[in-house]
């Protein structure tokens, strides 16, 4: 364990009953992180975060958070920790201050400091504006940006966020994101959960792709890109044809191929070469389409195209 | 530092704030109704009772119902709808409060409302004349105890229901019988004696001796620490049983 880590887990595993949720992860967060876990639903993405945030106990394995250990010290925990889960609920007939001023009330804090963070917080998030407005008369992205707000009142040292964007129309998802990054550059630790593959390349320092309750990779987008699909993808498309007969006919171009039900994908070192190389078989797809590497293709390389449910 | 079970109080005055008109005629108005259509309409056939007027002796009944209604209808959808809708208790299980803090802030706003209440029923039956007692002064103590034991039971119930559906099942098999065999509108006594032991078991009845003993200057059918402890018991029991519903909500 390395002592300035924020978040440290080693084989930890949650079961419940038969089922194992989280199945022995190995996490060790830095200070001032930006930590992401990407992965399909039922990965164990949320059932982690739960056992950081001492809501979930685990049922085996080591896990460590700001230096504490979640059972023995869970009001410690809390006091330096920022908890915004995947449901806002705040209290919608309360005013945008009063929901944030009942927050800081939770952790103990006097009325008058209550008071000024919760004006510093919702200037934070754009919404100073709206402080004595009921919480029913905002948007989505507005409650989101409360809930977000609400969560860093304590000025927390480790904030943690499940699927914080999910539902938000663009312009909101950049508000937000803009706001994240500054949280980053203050200092804070971030642990989050996403579904976004362009959210968890713009906001985090290293992600953990996580697939059926394991962490099958860990490193920097950039790291997890090169190790898992190289820099390039060249698209074929072949018309109406089913592409499934092209397969063999491109084995051995670029490093691996993938099929997809109305494309092949070819994964190489060198997109132009690759292509090339496609034509001189003899091969005339209808659409060729040179890309670089992102996430998502190894996101689908790890966990799989087929929907879990 | 303030204590986080304060601030679960204060979101619940917050939030009673905008929502008060919703309960304020069935708790504040409707047991006056019941007092004066009761009391003085059905009064004037059954004369008196144990040497007082029927508007006498039925308005500490009345009164203690009205500590058992408030004691458990404040905890059923309100605690429902935390868990399931609003969300409110996950929201607190993310800070400092801790569960025994949740439903301490819980008991002491259904305290508050409560007092309301209470004062406003002593003022109209002292009008009435029904208040016979200098004792009558440690009726709204009875009745906090009758409604907190109360509510706590009922929020254990709300927590661990997964629909609620289960309310009027909860109204229909035990609120209303309770409030018709504990005592309020006849003496226990009245029963046959195998359906006594009945109004024994609940509360209410209880709630009902000590209160009728203050407003009236009387002696309770059991000693006054019976009935006490019989509540307390109620009290301790649906506070550990409220514990682990909740318990068993917020942490896996």
């Amino acid at each position: 364990m390395t002592t300035d880590s924020v978040v440290h887990a080693s084989g930890l595993v949650k079961r419940y009953g038969d089922n194992t949720a989280v199945d022995g992860i190995d996490l060790d967060i830095a200070g001032g992180e930006t930590f992401g876990l990407l992965g399909p639903n039922g990965a164990g993405k949320t059932t982690t975060m739960h056992m950081v945030s001492c809501i979930s106990r685990p049922t085996g394995g080591t896990l460590r958070v700001l230096g504490m250990d979640p059972l023995a010290d869970e009001v410690g925990i809390r006091s330096r920790m920022g908890i915004c889960g995947q449901a806002d609920r705040l209290d919608q007939e309360l005013t945008v201050r009063e929901n944030l001023v009942t927050y800081a009330r939770y952790f103990g804090m006097s009325r008058a400091l209550s008071r000024q963070r919760a004006d510093e917080q919702a200037e934070f998030v754009q919404l100073a504006d709206r402080a004595n407005d009921r919480v029913d008369t905002l948007s989505g992205g507005m409650k989101r940006r409360l809930s977000i707000a609400r969560a860093m009142i304590n000025n927390p040292d480790l904030v943690i966020l499940d699927e914080p964007t999910t539902g938000l129309d663009p312009q909101a998802r950049h508000l937000l994101w803009e706001r994240l990054y500054r949280l980053k550059q203050r200092g804070v630790t971030l642990l989050l959960s996403t579904h976004y593959m362009d959210e968890a390349e713009q906001l985090c320092d290293r992600i953990a792709v996580m697939d059926l309750g394991k962490v099958v990779a860990v490193g920097s987008p950039r790291e997890l890109i090169a190790a898992h699909a190289g820099p390039h993808v060249v698209e074929l498309r072949f018309g109406d044809d089913p592409v499934e007969q092209y397969r063999d006919k491109v084995e051995g171009i670029g490093d691996r191929v993938d099929v997809l039900p109305e494309r092949l994908l070819v994964y190489a070192a060198d997109g132009e070469a690759a292509a090339a190389q496609v034509h001189q078989r003899g091969l005339t797809p209808s659409g060729v389409l040179i890309r670089r590497s992102t996430l998502e293709d190894v996101f689908f390389r790890l966990t799989g195209r087929t929907l879990v449910e | 530092m303030a204590h986080p079970a304060t601030a679960v109080f204060e979101r619940h005055l917050l939030i009673y704030r905008s929502l008060w008109r919703t309960t304020a005629f069935s708790f504040f108005l409707v047991p006056i109704l019941y007092l004066v259509s009761i009391g003085l309409g059905v009064g004037d056939y059954v004369g008196s009772v144990d040497g007082f007027s029927y508007l006498d002796w039925i308005a500490p009944g009345l009164l203690a119902t009205l500590a058992f209604q408030i004691g458990v209808s404040s905890s059923t959808y309100a605690v429902f709808v935390d868990f399931a809708w609003v969300g409110g208790l996950y929201v607190m299980r993310n800070t400092r409060v801790r569960i025994t803090d949740m439903l301490v802030g819980w008991f002491a706003f259904v305290l508050v409302v409560l007092g309301i209440a209470v004062s406003v029923f002593l003022l109209v039956a002292a009008a009435f004349g029904a208040v016979h007692s200098i004792w009558t002064l440690l009726a709204p103590l009875v009745c906090a105890l009758l409604a907190v034991a109360c509510t706590a039971v009922v929020a254990a119930f709300s927590a661990t229901i997964r629909s609620d559906s289960y309310f009027p099942l909860l109204f229909r098999f035990a609120v209303v019988p309770t409030t018709l065999f504990s005592g309020v509108y006849f003496p226990v006594a009245a029963m046959p004696e195998y359906l006594q032991p009945l109004a024994y078991a609940l509360p209410l009845w209880h709630g009902v001796e000590l209160v009728r003993a203050t407003m009236l200057g009387t002696t309770p059918a059991w000693p006054v620490a019976a009935h006490l402890g019989v509540l307390t018991a109620y009290l301790i029991v649906g506070f550990v049983l409220a514990r682990q519903a909740f318990r068993k909500r917020l942490v896996d």
